[in-house]
């Protein structure tokens, strides 16, 4: 073991000599190298941020609400044209529903409408003005910089008052505030009664509160969409998650009660809840995930076959320098460590450069907004991969060097 | 003592179609501080035969005893093993890394045969210190004129304490005067006590040795001790006196 440990460390400086030797050939040949462990990193620690931005997207949701819809979020079983033919659901099944359920901590009706909001002269389109009641504020975790939610009064009155999402106020008012002023939707005046702090992520689109207005749900039928041709969707939270699949069960039951079910007719309404859409996701990221090793691990590849190459070439050119050593007692053995660390070597100076790239790449990314940090694992990862790029790629140049005659090498000009 | 036993050796290489016989039945012994010269024309086999003393090559048939020891039966690690604790090259042609200085190269058997690198080191700069070349260590091969090198080769040669030096043509390609200062040093390292060979096709190399072995198609045609050994006068160069 000793002796296996020192032969380590004379291939090692053995190696280190012979690379600084050769500097322009080692840094081409790194190249490869560089440029496969920069995008594996790059791409795992992209792949990582998008995760993680679903994750904390996916989690404002809060994971012990359900979601009572006309809708199946996910679904594989029911055709979508049945979801379609299905009856909407109405504000007085969601009134039905809350007096007759005992279990959830909240329940709240929410019915949706796209519409363009205007302040003064700036303006942001395609917004989501989700139409809710003041119990919707206890159905989620948010959290406000300005103001309140809508209260039992301004709901049931179905008063002009709104309350905004941070990226919505940052563009209808640059320089801050906002709470107490007048925002129009649909050429109806709103009085902004709370301005929301930041809560999910951008992944979320649409649907990330950050982006959105809430409304009381009388002026959505009031003022935007027809209530008996829209269907809503009542948010359910649950006290606990321990109590979440209780309350999912006594609302399959109150819910068919409330639609008149037979007891052999299907639910004709799904129960949605945030798990489904992370299973989705995961889903999802484990194909780009996927396609994207693919991709970069060919980068690492073409590296490597660099590395291997060259190693051939740098064998065949040091014949001579082989059969000298072999001359004065180097064992098979030795020559094999040497060539082997070479590569290893020239491979590791090569990942750390491509770490180092991919940091600043991941420091430029992460500029535009995109979570994007290079962590420990990927660290592990960079000198992981390219040790094992250089092992593998100097094996079989190191396996002929080492299997050279001395005598045939010696002669070798 | 007998240091090398060879026995009827052969060795034939297969060319193509063709078995060419190098050697075909060569029989010699050789002692503790002997000073050989093996001759030959090319083509006699002189070059295989010390590839074979070296443990570079093992025979085809016949006994090779190296201090007791069967090398015909010894596999790669052994003959490696052997080649580096017991026999010092010196080439035609030098044969130093061209890229590590010439306490790098001195020390590379060390290296192989596991010294510790503060020994490594003291032995290789008295190994250089005793051709000469004390001055000359952290130079590169290019930098070195070619008698220069040959010194550093036989520094190399010396610093594991071999039981023999094996010279090949080792004056080749070098001047004569350069080539009788190196022949000057060999005598001194004879004088010491060491066991040297030296291949060559130069008679008056040859008659530096005290035994010369004449080789001809693969065969000991003559095996001789020379009446009349050219003694060089003096010390070559800068070679340090040894008490021993």
């Amino acid at each position: 073991m000793r002796n296996y440990l020192f032969e380590l460390k004379e291939g090692l400086l053995i190696s280190l000599r012979a690379i600084r030797a050769n500097k322009i050939r080692s840094v081409l040949t790194t190249l490869g190298i560089i440029i496969g462990v920069a995008s594996v990193v790059l791409m795992s620690t992209a792949i990582k941020g998008i995760d993680q931005a679903f994750q904390t997207g996916v989690a404002s949701l809060g994971s012990d609400n359900l979601y009572i819809d006309k809708w199946a979020w996910f679904n594989n079983d029911i055709p979508w044209w049945e979801l379609r033919n299905r009856k909407n659901l109405q504000m007085e099944h969601y009134k039905k529903y809350k007096d007759m359920a005992k279990l959830p901590l909240a329940v709240a009706p929410t019915s949706w409408t796209q519409q363009t909001i205007k302040f003064q002269d700036k303006s942001v389109e395609f917004v989501f003005v989700q139409g809710t009641t003041d119990e919707y504020i206890r159905t989620t975790n948010l959290t406000f910089d300005d103001g309140r939610f809508f209260n039992e009064l301004e709901s049931n009155g179905g008063r002009n008052v709104a309350v905004i999402g941070s990226e919505i106020a940052k563009k209808l008012f640059p320089n801050g505030g906002g709470f107490n002023e007048y925002i129009k939707i649909k050429g109806n005046k709103f009085k902004i009664i709370g301005v929301l702090s930041e809560q999910g992520s951008w992944v979320m689109g649409n649907f990330n509160p950050d982006n959105q207005v809430f409304i009381p749900i009388e002026n959505v039928f009031k003022s935007f969409s027809n209530e008996s041709f829209s269907s809503i969707t009542i948010n359910v939270r649950a006290p606990n998650s321990q109590m979440v699949a209780d309350v999912k069960e006594e609302a399959i039951g109150i819910m068919r009660r409330v639609r008149g079910l037979k007891y052999d007719q299907p639910d004709d309404f799904s129960i949605n809840q945030q798990e489904g859409l992370l299973t989705n996701i995961n889903q999802t990221i484990g194909v780009i995930e996927a396609a994207g090793l693919v991709i970069t691990g060919l980068a690492l590849i073409v590296g490597a076959i660099g590395i291997m190459n060259i190693m051939f070439v740098s064998v065949k050119e040091r014949t001579k320098e082989i059969g000298i050593r072999k001359a004065i007692g180097a064992k098979k053995r030795t020559i094999l460590v040497q060539f082997i660390t070479e590569s290893a070597i020239i491979c590791l100076i090569g990942g750390m450069i491509g770490l180092g790239i991919a940091v600043i790449g991941s420091m430029i990314i992460a500029q535009f907004d995109f979570p994007s940090t290079v962590e420990i694992d990927a660290v592990i990862l960079a000198v992981g991969i390219s040790l094992i790029t250089g092992v593998l790629s100097g094996f079989a140049p190191a396996y002929t060097a080492a299997k050279m005659d001395p005598v045939d090498a010696l002669r070798y000009e | 003592m007998n240091i090398i036993t060879i026995e009827h050796i052969a060795k034939i290489y297969q060319v193509g179609s063709e078995e060419v016989h190098a050697l075909r039945d060569v029989s010699l012994t050789i002692d503790k501080n002997e000073y050989v010269a093996i001759m030959g024309p090319s083509g006699s086999g002189k070059s295989t035969l010390m590839n074979m003393l070296g443990c570079l090559d093992t025979p085809t048939r016949g006994l090779y005893n190296f201090k007791n020891n069967s090398v015909s039966d010894m596999n790669d690690n052994d003959l490696a093993s052997i080649r580096n604790r017991e026999i010092g090259f010196v080439f035609q042609t030098f044969n130093l890394l061209p890229r590590s200085n010439a306490l790098h190269n001195v020390e590379l058997p060390l290296i192989y045969a596991g010294v510790n690198s503060a020994d490594r080191k003291e032995r290789a700069i008295a190994a250089l210190e005793n051709v000469g070349l004390g001055d000359r260590m952290y130079h590169k091969p290019n930098e070195l004129s070619g008698g220069q090198r040959q010194r550093v080769a036989v520094a190399r040669a010396l610093v594991t304490n071999p039981a023999i030096i094996l010279a090949d043509e080792p004056t080749g390609n070098l001047d004569s005067k350069t080539g009788e200062d190196i022949m000057t040093l060999f005598n001194h390292i004879y004088e010491l006590g060491n066991t040297i060979i030296v291949v060559t096709h130069e008679e008056y190399i040859a008659e530096h040795a005290a035994r010369i072995i004449r080789l001809r198609d693969g065969l000991v045609e003559k095996d001789e001790v020379v009446r009349h050994r050219y003694v060089p006068n003096g010390i070559a160069g800068a070679v340090k006196q040894e008490g021993n």
